[in-house]
């Protein structure tokens, strides 16, 4: 199948190993992936901030770039969010694409850790992802998932709310982190960069604490694929 | 001069938010109440296998009632009157209370008993009482206690829920008249206020309720509480007065049925309310003789006409969204600075005074969007969609918004995407050096990051973004 990647701004600059952990899955699952160039931005950001005129530019400029286009992936549950309620394109979140479109929930991974999992607020309560992304980690090969406590509450990020509300935002933070340390595990997966960068700040700075993992790299690593950052 | 409405917050929400974050008390007693009630509310509506349905068809009632407030009005007011009540029409606070301490003077009294009402909190009903020399008198028991601790309630159904017991038993300790006890068991501090609200039914000639719903096809009232004083209030004295919000209009008195099943399992999380009282207009000889009903706009109509800030006005003050949600759960009510605390409060405070009311503008900021408010709305309000809209209306300061228009000048385009991209690496590449121990992450930047930076670390550019991976891996 041809597949056309929507990367997201955030992981295009700051967290590229989300996008490529996406391409090296769907490739070794022999699917083609095309990366149109011209993409930016969803302008998620800038409509949850109530900018509205901006993010409508930037939702436009999606929709041109990728259409025509029958599936579009992004490994961003709140970016496809966005996408899926401000335009028409088919735009799928990465586990959705793959248990619901491809049928694979074997993707052939295998990573030996312990791995705690926080849905973040926008596939579990916009995308409904429900258990798609767990069906695919319990398919990974030496891969031990712990349930993570109150892991339906938000994490506190919220966009601009971080830095708009910069106090409530680090106590949320504080309670994720720390249901988080209480799982043992060694890496904390999520289907969304954005939270990921917001709890990933947190628990860098708890000795102990689980690392922050895109679930995309999980799904990508094999025995022979090297160490992950 | 006029007062403030209890409904404009005085300080910008991250600033009240402070303190209330500070305090572990307040923190822990918050987080056990929330917990409880939300535990209790998830079990019973999974008990109801068509629950989605009523939720769909009660959000679908009430958008009919805004879409025909004033036909419904007229309805009610022509049964109501026929059934013997007297209907008065407020357009605002100031008219509201100046109706009701007319009709409290009129009576000849210097004290009222009260009903648990929303309403009269938001128009400010006992103190502009006061000003006139008349007291009124809270009969809820959480009301009572935030009244006699000369508080503002901090959540709309259990309005003393940062207090825990022995902080209660403190106050009715100071303030109560003839409190004795020196345990702080539920049983003995109800006990205790039972004495002393028994006391104040029978000596009441007066009193002042709200209504849950009013049924425009019959002109009744209904009104839903758990402890049977607001029924004593509702029955004993001679005279009533009803202050109720012009959209808790129902049209019909069937439609009744889907709303006494979403709110209770809502609110409290039973499965039916132990204290519904419906009363039609006066009858003689039973009940009280004179019934005064004050329809409050206090800018709902303005709410009514925004085609997305009018579902806000489907609500039926049930609490669900509060208890589920992460910021009310650790900041409290009384951060919002208004008697409409958490997610509904601030739709519905800005949109009810106007964003430029006090910092009523900073309350829309006050929410991640993480939707869980939305999920457990018995009408269905889109309360994410409605704090983005009115996001819409703020005035961010000029730094933010160049900032932002800068950014999204910068990703209109590919090209100048690309060269941000590659400038922002350069810029990090001396930054990664520095911070390769901490694993290539920002423990400590300058303002306005130091907001971000003060509770998590900052990620760096990647040293090869995406784009540069896929030509060099991808590419021709």
């Amino acid at each position: 199948m041809r597949i056309a990647l929507f990367v997201t701004c955030l992981n295009d600059a700051l967290f590229p190993q989300a996008g490529i952990a996406t391409v090296t899955v769907l490739e070794r699952l022999g699917h083609t992936v095309e990366f149109p160039a011209a993409q930016t931005c969803c302008g998620q950001m800038h409509a949850n901030t109530g900018y509205a005129a901006p993010a409508r530019e930037l939702e436009r400029g999606v929709e041109a770039v990728f259409a025509g286009h029958d599936a579009i992936v992004s490994p961003s549950g709140s970016c496809v969010a966005h996408l899926r309620t401000h335009t028409g394109l088919p735009v799928y979140e990465l586990s959705e694409l793959l248990v619901d479109v491809l049928g694979s929930i074997d993707v052939g991974a295998s990573f030996p850790h312990r791995v705690t999992y926080h849905p973040t607020c926008h596939g579990l309560r916009v995308l409904r992802l429900r258990d798609r992304p767990l069906r695919l980690l319990a398919a990974v090969r030496r891969l031990e998932l712990v349930d993570l406590p109150e892991s339906e509450q938000c994490c506190g990020f919220g966009g601009t709310f971080a830095l708009k509300n910069a106090k409530v935002s680090g106590a949320m933070l504080a309670d994720k982190c720390a249901n988080a340390v209480a799982t043992g595990a060694d890496y904390l997966a999520a289907a969304d960069s954005s939270c990921l960068m917001h709890i990933g700040g947190g628990l860098a700075r708890r000795p102990g604490a689980p690392r922050p993992i895109h679930y995309a790299e999980i799904l990508a690593a094999t025995p022979g694929s090297g160490p992950v950052p | 001069m006029s007062r403030q409405l209890p409904i404009v917050a005085r300080t910008p929400f991250p600033r009240a938010a402070g303190p209330q974050l500070a305090d572990a008390q307040l923190r822990g007693n918050l987080r056990r109440a929330t917990r409880t009630i939300r535990d209790k509310r998830a079990a019973v509506v999974a008990e109801v296998p068509d629950w989605e349905l009523l939720r769909d068809r009660a959000a679908a009632v009430k958008d009919d009632v805004l879409d025909r407030l004033p036909q419904l009005l007229a309805q009610f007011e022509a049964a109501a009157t026929a059934a013997g009540a007297v209907v008065h029409h407020a357009a605002d606070a100031a008219r509201a209370n100046a109706v009701v301490a007319d009709l409290v003077r009129a009576q000849g009294v210097d004290q009222v008993v009260k009903v648990k009402s929303m309403a009269t909190q938001e128009i400010g009903l006992n103190e502009a009482l006061a000003a006139v020399g008349v007291t009124a008198i809270e009969t809820d028991l959480a009301e009572l206690i935030v009244q006699l601790a000369e508080d503002t309630p901090s959540h709309i159904l259990v309005p003393a829920i940062h207090y825990n017991r022995s902080q209660i038993r403190e106050i009715f300790a100071r303030r109560m008249p003839g409190f004795a006890a020196d345990s702080d068991e539920p049983a003995v501090l109800a006990a205790a206020a039972r004495v002393y609200l028994r006391r104040t039914f029978l000596a009441a000639r007066v009193a002042v309720c709200g209504a849950n719903f009013a049924v425009a096809e019959t002109g009744s009232l209904v009104i839903v509480e758990s402890e049977g004083n607001g029924r004593m209030c509702l029955t004993l004295p001679d005279t009533l007065i009803a202050v109720v919000g012009v959209e808790k209009l129902l049209p019909r008195f069937a439609d009744l049925g889907d709303f006494l099943r979403l709110l209770p399992r809502s609110s409290t999380g039973e499965r039916m309310n132990p204290y519904t009282s419906i009363f039609t207009g006066v009858t003689p000889g039973d009940g009280p003789q004179r019934l005064h009903i004050v329809l409050l706009d206090n800018g709902r109509t303005t709410v009514a006409a925004d085609p997305v800030g009018r579902a806000a006005l489907r609500c039926i003050r049930c609490s669900a969204c509060l208890n589920v949600c992460p910021v009310y759960e650790r900041v409290g009510g009384h951060a919002y600075g208004s008697v409409y605390p958490g997610p509904i409060g601030a739709i519905l405070s800005p949109q009810l005074t106007g964003q430029d009311a006090g910092a009523n503008r900073t309350l829309p900021y006050a929410s991640t969007l993480c939707g869980a408010c939305y999920d457990v709305c018995p009408v269905k309000i889109n309360i994410p969609e409605i704090l983005v809209h009115l996001r819409q209306a703020g005035k961010p300061p000029a730094a933010e918004r160049a900032a932002m228009g800068l950014l999204a000048w910068t990703m209109r385009d590919r090209r100048r995407w690309r060269a941000a991209l590659r400038a922002a690496r350069a810029g990090g590449r001396p930054l990664r050096a520095l911070t390769r121990r901490g694993g290539g992450r920002l423990r400590r930047a300058p303002w306005p990051l130091s907001a971000w930076t003060a509770h998590r670390d900052a990620p760096l550019p990647a040293a090869e973004s995406f784009r540069d991976w896929w030509s060099r891996t991808h590419g021709r």
